[in-house]
């Protein structure tokens, strides 16, 4: 797999305090790639050095050491900044503007001529859902219009790279699911997709590989069928034509919750396997009606990884109790 | 130079989309115009009093918004994070600071023009009032071509004023920003007075301190020619290019401190 995006013990210290500052490390030695046309997950809970990676990246912050690269170009070299697109966190744009006219003024940015700007602004606007209101005023728009807007912008050049931080921040389901169809149109374009989030779900709906950060540091990535194929914590048996006591004696340890008449559904551990079980209930009369693994969910791997590394503890706590 | 021309032009829109700018500028007229009514009240002096006047409410006003826009030009930018999308875009950071000194240029521009015309209207209408024998007695014509070199001078000095409320703004907030800059205009007045501090010190190490600072502040009094157009007292051509020289080399001077510090901030 070819590189789109490569970071190398990247790292950033703040200055906090004002009479006696001292750094605050807010990443510590991020090394990461991101695949040419991959749709990436960065995750973490609030804190967790995500934003600021993201504006490492765009050279809106200066990294205290390390690199970053993205398309073999270090960060900041205009011919990368000519084939990315960037969506910051609850984006602000210019009150006194409509939607058609930042765009537009975006667009000049980039280099095109008056009517192509026109053109690709009313193109994008209708893309994102917004073309009735292109020429309502920036200050009418609601947050998750503005979100829009922010993709909006993004994709004006038609970038092979995309960088959103939290895409999904301030938008009602509808709007999510209009984003995460275009993240998946994106890719299929051939388009690599970097986006921060903390809700799990639009990760595990939408990534390839992920990266997960807790407290300014990386502790773990990689691919996430691979993660989560690991994480297998059980079975989950659904029996039929046994009774409860029948049950009770092949299985003494597992959950059992009745569904039907004489229907059960068995929530069974790792270990043993389950086939002696099978066995027993079938001479019993039972029939098999279904038996799937039970998968750790990423909100689970997430949560135990924050944890089992020590940091952010406090945060992955506020996080779980917020779900 | 196009991304530097887009920033400038999205400036512009911005100010002439701000009502403060209108009112400061319809204040400005009305007083420009009220100086037709104060010169009524005085003998002889009318067409002087409306100079003066007109040129006074001229350098105010402009100077409110030299500083009002300027200081929020780039710290609203940061405060509102605007400029997160902006920086994205493939510019260098002094695209964003010459965009935004250039985008106030051309604001104060118009708006100096448009205080200069209402100046010349109302001394068009004057002289139009008066009697040929009384206008003979006047220093010099209602419509003096100084008037225009005097509009000029401001709007240079004005230009000076952004480049430092600029300055401020990439650094400072808002407030700070308008205190520094207020604190250097009025400093810069007054700031050919420090040369000649050896003639009321004794302390050398003052003096020395009194000539630095001459040669660090601006000095803003040569741009401020209203006693002699007031008077009708030339203003030498020599003397415009060389106040004008001047504030080309001090604002070039601020923009490229101010894009060496703009450049090397972070955006948290």
């Amino acid at each position: 797999m070819s590189w789109a995006l490569t970071t190398d013990q990247l790292t950033k210290d703040y200055r906090v305090g004002f009479w006696r500052p001292r750094p605050y490390r807010a990443l510590d030695s991020l090394t990461l790639q991101v695949g040419a046309g991959e749709v990436f997950g960065f995750l973490g809970p609030n804190g967790a050095g995500k934003t600021t990676t993201l504006k490492l990246l765009m050279q809106l912050v200066f990294p205290t050491s390390g690199r970053a690269e993205i398309l073999g170009r270090p960060v900041g070299d205009l011919t990368v900044k000519r084939r990315l697109g960037y969506l910051p966190e609850n984006p602000y744009f210019y009150d006194y503007l409509t939607a058609e006219e930042l765009l537009s003024y975006f667009a000049a940015l980039l280099g095109y001529p008056p009517d192509e700007r026109k053109k690709r602004a009313a193109r994008l606007l209708d893309e994102v859902g917004i073309a009735g209101e292109r020429r309502l005023p920036l200050r009418r728009f609601s947050k998750g219009m503005l979100q829009r807007v922010g993709i909006a912008q993004a994709l004006l050049n038609e970038p092979e790279i995309v960088v959103f931080d939290e895409p999904m921040s301030g938008l009602d389901p509808l709007g999510r699911r209009d984003v995460r169809a275009l993240i998946l149109r994106l890719r299929d374009r051939g388009c690599t997709v970097l986006f921060s989030s903390h809700v799990l779900s639009d990760a595990e709906a939408l990534c390839s590989r992920v990266a997960i950060l807790a407290g300014g540091r990386l502790i773990a990535s990689g691919d996430l069928t691979e993660m989560l194929a690991f994480r297998a914590r059980g079975y989950e048996l659904v029996v039929a034509g046994v009774d409860e006591a029948v049950i009770a004696r092949a299985a003494p340890d597992a959950r059992c919750v009745r569904i039907g008449p004489s229907r059960y559904t068995l929530e069974l551990p790792l270990d043993p396997p389950p086939d002696r079980l099978l066995g027993a209930l079938t001479a019993a009369g039972g029939h098999i009606v279904s038996l799937n693994p039970v998968r750790g969910t990423l909100e689970d791997f997430f949560v135990e990884r924050v944890r089992s590394a020590g940091v952010g503890e406090g945060r992955a706590s506020v996080w779980e109790a917020q779900r | 130079m196009k991304a530097t021309a887009a920033i400038a032009v999205n400036v512009f829109r911005e100010s002439v989309r701000d009502k403060v700018l209108y009112n400061l500028v319809l204040f400005a007229i009305l007083l420009i115009g009220a100086s037709y009514l104060i010169g009524q009240l005085t003998a002889g002096q009318d067409v002087k009093i409306i100079k003066d006047l007109g040129l006074t409410a001229t350098r105010v006003f402009g100077l409110f918004i030299a500083v009002f826009i300027g200081i929020g030009l780039v710290s609203k930018e940061v405060e509102r994070r605007s400029v997160y999308s902006l920086l994205a875009k493939p510019i260098h950071r002094y695209h964003v600071v010459l965009g935004k000194f250039a985008g106030l240029a051309l604001t104060l521009l118009v708006n100096v023009a448009v205080m200069g015309v209402a100046l010349y209207a109302v001394l068009a209408y004057m002289g139009w009032n008066v009697d040929a024998d009384v206008q003979r007695a006047w220093g010099a014509p209602a419509l003096d071509p100084a008037i225009g070199k005097a509009v000029a001078l401001i709007f240079v000095e004005l230009l000076l004023t952004t480049a430092i409320a600029l300055f401020f703004s990439t650094f400072s907030t808002p407030i700070l920003s308008a205190a520094f800059t207020f604190g250097l205009f009025i400093v810069g007045h007054f700031s050919a007075d420090l040369r000649n501090f050896d003639q009321v010190l004794d302390s050398p190490g003052a003096v020395f301190l009194a000539r630095g600072l001459y040669w660090v502040l601006p000095n803003l009094a040569q741009f401020d020619v209203t006693e002699q157009v007031v008077h009708g007292q030339p203003v030498p051509a020599g003397y415009v290019a060389i106040a004008v020289a001047y504030a080309a080399l001090y604002i070039a001077m601020l923009l490229v401190i101010a894009t060496a510090v703009f450049s090397r901030r972070d955006f948290k």
